[in-house]
């Protein structure tokens, strides 16, 4: 990944919007975090392969991070946080943003395909 | 030390080697087989490598290489469950069982080493180790290895007492440092933590202690 190019990532929105398409979205700050400092919460959420098509899509930025919203014809995606960015080899748009130690803490993804289900013990 | 061999199960790539690898590297250097059984490829990890090189959809893939290379320096077998990482309890528990025990027949291990369930932190630590319990619950008594349980969470000492075995693992502390540096995409992460630490050397003498609670079946 690499950090965000809004102009690169806004085209890509552009190019999947009005489609069926995949989304990964994601937040977490691990499964340790109240293990590690007892006044911490633990608190995250993922949806995988929610299947949507979306209107129009933006992304945002007010220094640092940036946020990105997906209208639906029935409500939102949305994420914030998110600074680096990937378009891989099958032309998904991967989305993340990351802490100083590198650590993920939020992920939005878009596909036209299906994200992986079941883990890929034969790949 | 004949018809000896131990089963390692635990959810995620890299648990062998911060939690067992020295007592694995015991058991090896006694030439007693040792199979791992690995139920997901850790491919929800927050860790994506220090710097960056990973991303949520090519991580499974780097955890798979580090595990198979892990496992070459503990000199074991690894086998994977296929099933996905932070989903483990929300799998219906005794299928899970029904799986893990298949696997235990086929494996006949003397010894299975697994997570203290209720004691382990992570969600997937705590379910798949009670699958774990279930499984050995159901062999025949003959048959039927001993469990030894990883406890992690803060204060298991206050409900648990002290553990049965306590291994000293200075011995092989080449050996899990290892196995832990073969895990590129978590191990900068965690040994940064531990690096950066204000006790320092009370985290690393933590790390050359493993020790584990002996699962008495009823």
């Amino acid at each position: 990944m690499k950090a965000i190019e809004q102009t690169v990532v806004q085209e890509k929105i552009n190019e999947l919007a009005n489609q069926d398409v995949y989304v990964h979205l994601e937040t977490t700050n691990g499964a340790y975090a109240s293990h590690f400092d007892e006044k911490a919460y633990n608190v995250g959420a993922f949806i995988r392969n929610a299947h949507v098509s979306y209107q129009h899509g933006k992304i945002v930025s007010t220094g640092g991070s940036y946020r990105v919203g997906l209208k639906l014809d029935l409500g939102w995606v949305y994420a914030e946080g998110v600074t680096d960015f990937e378009i891989d080899d099958k032309g998904r748009l991967l989305m993340a943003g990351h802490d100083r130690e590198g650590r993920l803490m939020v992920a939005l993804e878009i596909s036209e395909t299906p994200f992986s289900h079941e883990a890929d013990v034969h790949e | 030390m004949s018809n000896q061999h131990v089963v390692v199960i635990f959810p995620h790539p890299d648990d062998e080697s911060f939690g067992a690898s020295g007592t694995i590297s015991k058991f090896r250097a006694e030439g007693i087989p040792v199979t791992y059984l690995c139920g997901t490829l850790g491919e929800m990890g927050r860790n994506m490598g220090s710097p960056v090189f990973a991303n949520r959809e090519t991580l499974s893939s780097y955890r798979k290489q580090e595990l198979t290379e892990a496992a070459r320096r503990l000199d074991i077998d690894v086998e994977l469950l296929g099933y996905r990482d932070k989903t483990l309890e929300f799998e219906p528990r005794e299928e899970v069982a029904d799986y893990l025990l298949k696997r235990l027949k086929a494996l006949q291990p003397s010894l299975v080493i697994t997570h203290y369930p209720g004691y382990a932190v992570h969600p997937d630590h705590d379910a798949l180790a009670a699958a774990a319990v279930s499984a050995v619950g159901q062999m025949d008594e003959s048959l039927r290895p001993e469990v030894w349980m990883h406890a992690i969470s803060n204060h298991h000492e206050e409900d648990l007492g002290e553990p049965d075995y306590i291994l000293d693992i200075e011995p092989y502390w080449e050996q899990k440092l290892a196995a832990i540096q073969a895990h590129l995409s978590q191990a900068d992460g965690m040994m940064s933590l531990i690096d950066n630490h204000d006790k320092k050397s009370e985290q690393t003498a933590r790390l050359k202690l493993e020790r584990f609670y002996k699962w008495k079946f009823t």
